[in-house]
C-alpha cells in the first residue's frame, strides 16, 4: 500500500470525543459523521481536510471511547494514513479492523511537521517527507494482522471464511 | 516462565495450555455485548459478514442506555434498529426501557458474567467486568460483529502491570479514589496495552461496587483489561447473581509483571481528577475553591447501590447549595428500587436534587443534564476530556460519590469531613 499526502497535526491524547463528539452519535452514517470530524478539537478540520491527506499525531491517540464512529469519521474524511506516536489500543484494532491504515512511529511523529508532504510506502516500511527529503523507517505488522489488512479488514476476513 | 491471570483466562478460551506476551491469539467468547450507539455499526457489519444467524442467540446481549429512552428521533432508530435485530435473532438478553440499565451496571447483577468468563463488548468500559476475575474488554463494532458471527475475537496476549494492594481504606473513602489516585500516578497511557492486575490482602476491604468502579477505569489508564483475584467477597456476589459456576484463575507464582505497584489503601485520600484528563488528580485538601454549576451522581462507574447509599448519608437532612443542578442517576431498575425501598430517593428529593431512570446520558455528553459554556459540574462519571459532557468550554471533575454529594451541599468541590461537621 502506497500514498501520499499533506499532514494535519495534532498533539498527544486526542480522545475519540474529540474526534466525533457524542452529540454526533446518533447516526452511523459516514458522511455525515465526517462533517464532524475533529469538530471540538479543530473546528477547521471538516473543511480543509482533502482526500489523501495524512494525519499526525503524539502519544496515546484515539483514547477514551471504544465508538467505531471515530476511525470511520476519519476514513471518511479522506484521510488516507494515520501516523501516530501510540495509539490507544481500542483505537488501534477498530483501524484494523475497518481498513484505516495506521503506524505507530514516535520518531516520525515527532519530526513530520504540519503541511510537510509525505509519501508512505508501507509495504517496504518507509515514510518519505517530500517536503525535508527525511525518510523514516516503520515496522510492519505481525502476519496475523497483515492477513486482515489482506482480506480487506475484518468483515472481509469472516466473509471468506480466513477467520473462522 | 508463569502466566498472568488474564494470560490463563485468554489460554484457556483459545484452546491452548499456554500463552505469553505478544502472542496473537483467537479466543473463544462467553459474552458479546453492545448498546444503542454501537451495535447499529455492528448490525450493518455482520449483515455484510455473510451470516444469517448469532453464533449463539444466550451469548450476545445488547443494552439499550446511552441515547435510551430516546432522547431524538435518530437515537429512536438507532434502538428500533437493534430491537428489530434481536427480535429477529430471538437474542435472549435484548435490554429494553424498562429492564434495561447501563450495561455495566446491568450484566453482573443479572449474573451475565461470571469469573473466569471471556466478554468483548462494544464499549469501551466493558473492562468493568475484571472486578469478577473474568477477562473482559471493550472493542469496537466490527469485533462486535465478528463475535456474534463467529464467537471469536482476536487479541494480542498483553504483558501487565500488577496493583499489590494493603491496609484498609479510611471512612468516605472509596474504590473511586484509588483509581483515580492510581491513574494520577501512571497516567493516560500508563498501562497502555496491558494487563492491570489488583491482588493483595487490601481487597478484603474492597466491596464489589469498589471493585466494579476500579476496574471499570482500567480503560482511562489506556489497559485492555483490569482483573480482581477471585476471593469470597466475588465468590458471594456470583452465587447471589447467577447460576453459572465461577472459573478461578490464579496468577502463577513466576509470572512476569512488567512493574509492581504498592499501594497502600489507608493511606488513599479524596481525589479529584480535574479537566481535562483522568490523570490530572488532585486531593481535596490542597484545592483552592472551585464553585460548580451540577453534580452528576450516577454512571457505569459510580452508578449502584452503595454509591447512592454513601451519597444518601452525605446529604440527609441537607440542602443542594443554591445555584447548583444535582442529577442523581441509579444505574438499573433494581438499583432504583432498593434505593427507593432503602429511602436513598427521598433523602435526594428533600435534598433538592433530581433523580432520572437509568441511563449514560449526562456521561457521554448525550442527553439529561449538558453543561453550557463555561459551566463546572463534579460527575462520579469517567471521562472528563474536552466537551465530554458538553460545551467545549465546560469543565468536567470526576470524583467519588461521597466527595460528588459533599460537593452539591457545598456548591463547591468539597471533602464529605466538610459538610458532616
Amino acid at each position: 500500500m502506497k500514498m501520499t499526502g499533506t499532514v494535519i497535526k495534532y498533539g498527544d491524547n486526542v480522545d475519540t470525543d474529540v474526534i466525533i463528539p457524542a452529540r454526533y452519535l446518533n447516526t452511523s452514517d459516514q458522511k455525515e459523521l465526517a462533517s464532524h470530524c475533529m469538530e471540538d478539537l479543530d473546528k477547521t478540520f471538516a473543511s480543509r481536510v482533502k482526500e489523501g491527506d495524512i494525519l499526525v499525531a503524539g502519544w496515546n491517540f484515539g483514547c477514551g471511547s471504544s465508538r467505531e464512529h471515530a476511525p470511520i469519521a476519519i476514513k471518511a474524511s479522506g484521510i488516507s494514513l494515520v501516523i501516530a506516536k501510540s495509539f490507544a489500543r481500542i483505537f488501534y484494532r477498530n483501524s484494523i479492523n475497518i481498513g484505516l491504515a495506521i503506524v505507530e512511529s514516535p520518531e516520525a511523529a515527532d519530526a513530520i511537521a504540519e503541511g510537510d508532504v509525505i509519501t508512505a510506502d508501507l509495504d517496504n516500511g518507509v515514510l518519505h517527507n517530500e517536503t525535508t527529503g527525511q525518510d523514516h523507517k516503520i515496522e510492519s505488522f505481525p502476519a496475523f494482522i497483515q492477513t486482515i489488512i489482506e482480506n480487506g479488514g475484518l468483515v472481509g476476513s469472516i466473509k471468506n471464511g480466513s477467520i473462522a | 516462565m508463569g502466566m498472568t491471570m488474564t494470560q490463563k483466562i485468554l489460554a484457556a478460551h483459545a484452546g491452548l495450555d499456554k500463552v505469553e506476551a505478544g502472542q496473537l491469539v483467537l479466543v473463544d467468547l462467553d459474552l458479546v455485548l453492545g448498546n444503542d450507539i454501537t451495535s447499529p455499526v455492528a448490525i450493518k457489519a455482520f449483515e455484510k459478514m455473510g451470516k444469517k444467524q448469532v453464533f449463539d442467540k444466550e451469548k450476545v446481549t445488547m443494552v439499550m442506555d446511552h441515547f435510551a429512552p430516546n432522547k431524538d428521533i435518530k437515537a429512536a432508530q438507532q434502538c428500533m434498529m437493534c430491537r428489530d435485530f434481536c427480535g429477529a435473532q430471538e437474542i435472549t438478553n435484548f435490554f429494553d426501557v424498562g429492564q434495561m440499565g447501563i450495561e455495566h451496571a446491568l450484566l453482573p447483577e443479572k449474573g451475565l458474567v461470571v469469573s473466569g468468563d471471556a466478554v468483548i463488548g462494544a464499549d469501551s468500559h466493558t473492562c468493568t467486568y475484571g472486578a469478577l476475575g473474568a477477562f473482559s474488554t471493550g472493542v469496537g463494532s466490527t469485533d462486535m460483529a465478528c463475535g456474534m458471527a463467529i464467537g471469536k475475537a482476536w487479541f494480542k496476549v498483553p504483558s501487565a502491570l500488577k496493583f499489590e494492594l494493603k491496609g484498609k481504606l479510611r471512612p468516605y473513602i472509596s474504590g473511586k479514589d484509588v483509581i483515580l489516585h492510581i491513574i494520577g500516578k501512571i497516567g493516560v497511557d500508563g498501562a497502555l496495552y496491558r494487563s492491570m492486575e489488583f491482588v493483595g490482602e487490601g481487597l478484603a476491604s474492597l466491596s464489589m461496587a469498589d471493585r466494579l468502579c476500579m476496574a471499570n477505569m482500567a480503560i482511562e489508564a489506556g489497559a485492555k483489561n483490569g482483573i480482581f483475584a477471585v476471593d469470597e467477597i466475588t465468590k458471594a456476589y456470583v452465587k447471589e447473581h447467577s447460576d453459572r459456576e465461577p472459573v478461578v484463575y490464579e496468577a502463577d507464582a513466576d509470572a512476569v509483571y512488567e512493574k509492581t505497584y504498592v499501594i497502600d489503601l489507608s493511606e488513599i485520600k479524596h481525589t479529584v481528577a480535574f479537566p481535562h484528563l483522568p490523570e490530572n488528580t488532585h486531593t481535596t485538601d490542597e484545592i483552592d475553591d472551585i464553585p460548580i454549576q451540577q453534580v452528576v451522581i450516577g454512571s457505569c462507574t459510580n452508578g449502584r447501590l452503595e454509591d447512592l447509599k454513601a451519597a444518601a448519608e452525605i446529604m440527609q437532612g441537607k440542602k443542594v447549595a443554591k445555584g447548583v443542578r444535582c442529577i442523581v442517576i441509579p444505574a438499573t431498575q433494581r438499583i432504583y428500587l432498593e434505593a427507593m425501598e432503602q429511602g436513598c430517593l427521598k433523602t435526594f428529593i428533600e435534598c433538592g436534587a433530581v433523580v432520572s431512570t437509568p441511563t449514560c446520558g449526562p456521561c457521554l455528553g448525550g442527553h439529561m443534564g449538558i453543561l453550557a459554556e463555561g459551566e463546572r459540574a463534579v460527575a462520579t462519571t469517567n471521562r472528563n476530556f474536552v466537551g465530554r459532557m458538553g460545551h467545549t468550554e465546560s469543565e468536567i471533575y470526576l470524583a467519588s460519590p461521597e466527595v460528588a454529594a459533599a460537593s452539591a451541599i457545598a456548591g463547591r468541590i468539597a471533602a464529605p469531613e466538610e459538610v458532616l461537621k
